[in-house]
């Protein structure tokens, strides 16, 4: 498989990965383990919180963003990794049964000063349900490997 | 109770300590983040990591585990909380290998009123992991709505 370098990324190229639906039974399986709270848990005490309503912990929402990401497009790129994630906004509830869609927009890149083997790529990362309505947005950086002259003869 | 009123900047809770085991790390990543250092140790080895190191969302996924637990623990005394509108500036500053043990801890480092929700406040904490070697590992700048007094 022939995998994206840094130069192949492209200024303002968006891509879209999914629909992949979350269920109710993901939802409650990462609650459980990791943010075991009412409103991640149970329908009838969810009721009475701020969401409304059975909704998804906002950290298992950056998991499937990034497992989106990472089926979609980190996987099929040179990445070096990420040394963090710039804005994070959870705008709505992430309900069970939503179609999830991540648009991927590369924002900018940019070469490494202290490493010439990689650049770095801005991306914004927005998770939209049916009707596009953005539900979470991202901002993160990757590092990326670039196409060295040694490795492309 | 504890309302938005109460909390100071400077206030700080020790979220405590957990050790990331190898099954932990490949549990948690053959669901979320799959790539080869995560989910297998000879990968790794071979990797620029040089072993298994957990997914930075595994890393951060352990904060809110022990913050579900502080909460809990307080449930009696704080008022409506538990919902953010989102971090900044989340870093992952150095690998976390299996068998390493993160401590984490939050500290308020800000607070403002809403002006579109008179009821809620919102209080900004930096969050931060040391590994046993006492290097900072893991950070952010997170948020989270908490009750005015008086509100209904």
């Amino acid at each position: 498989m022939t995998r994206r370098h840094f130069e192949d990324l492209v200024e303002g190229s968006v891509e879209t990965i999914g629909p992949r639906t979350i269920t109710r039974e993901e939802i409650i399986a990462y609650a459980s383990e990791y943010d075991p709270q009412p409103m991640h848990l149970d329908e009838e005490a969810a009721k009475h919180t701020m969401l409304g309503g059975l909704a998804a912990s906002g950290w298992h929402t950056c998991c499937l963003m990034f497992r989106m990401a990472y089926d979609g497009f980190i996987s099929t790129t040179v990445s070096l990794g990420s040394p963090g994630i710039d804005e994070m906004k959870w705008l709505k509830p992430v309900r069970a049964g939503t179609a999830l869609t991540l648009r991927v927009t590369v924002i900018d890149k940019r070469e490494s000063k202290s490493r010439p083997d990689m650049g770095l790529a801005r991306l914004l990362c927005e998770l939209v349900d049916e009707t596009g309505t953005p539900l979470a947005q991202q901002t993160s950086t990757l590092l990326v490997g670039r196409r060295l002259p040694e490795t492309t003869r | 109770m504890i309302f938005f009123e109460d909390i100071a900047i400077g206030d700080r809770r020790e979220l405590g300590p957990y050790t990331f085991t190898a099954e932990d790390i490949k549990q948690f990543a053959s669901r979320y983040d799959p790539q080869p250092f995560h989910i297998d140790e000879a990968a790794a080895a071979r990797s620029h990591f040089g072993g298994l190191v957990a997914s930075g969302w595994h890393t951060a996924s352990i904060f809110m585990k022990l913050q579900a637990r502080a909460i809990a623990e307080r449930r009696q005394e704080l008022a409506h909380t538990g919902l953010s509108p989102g971090f900044r500036n989340l870093r992952w500053l150095k690998p976390v290998f299996a068998g390493d043990t993160l401590t984490y801890s939050s500290e308020v480092v800000r607070k403002r009123e809403l002006a579109s929700r008179p009821d809620w406040g919102i209080v900004f904490s930096h969050v931060t992991a040391l590994n046993q070697r006492g290097e900072l590992a893991f950070e952010f700048e997170g948020s989270v709505f908490l009750a005015r007094r008086g509100a209904g």
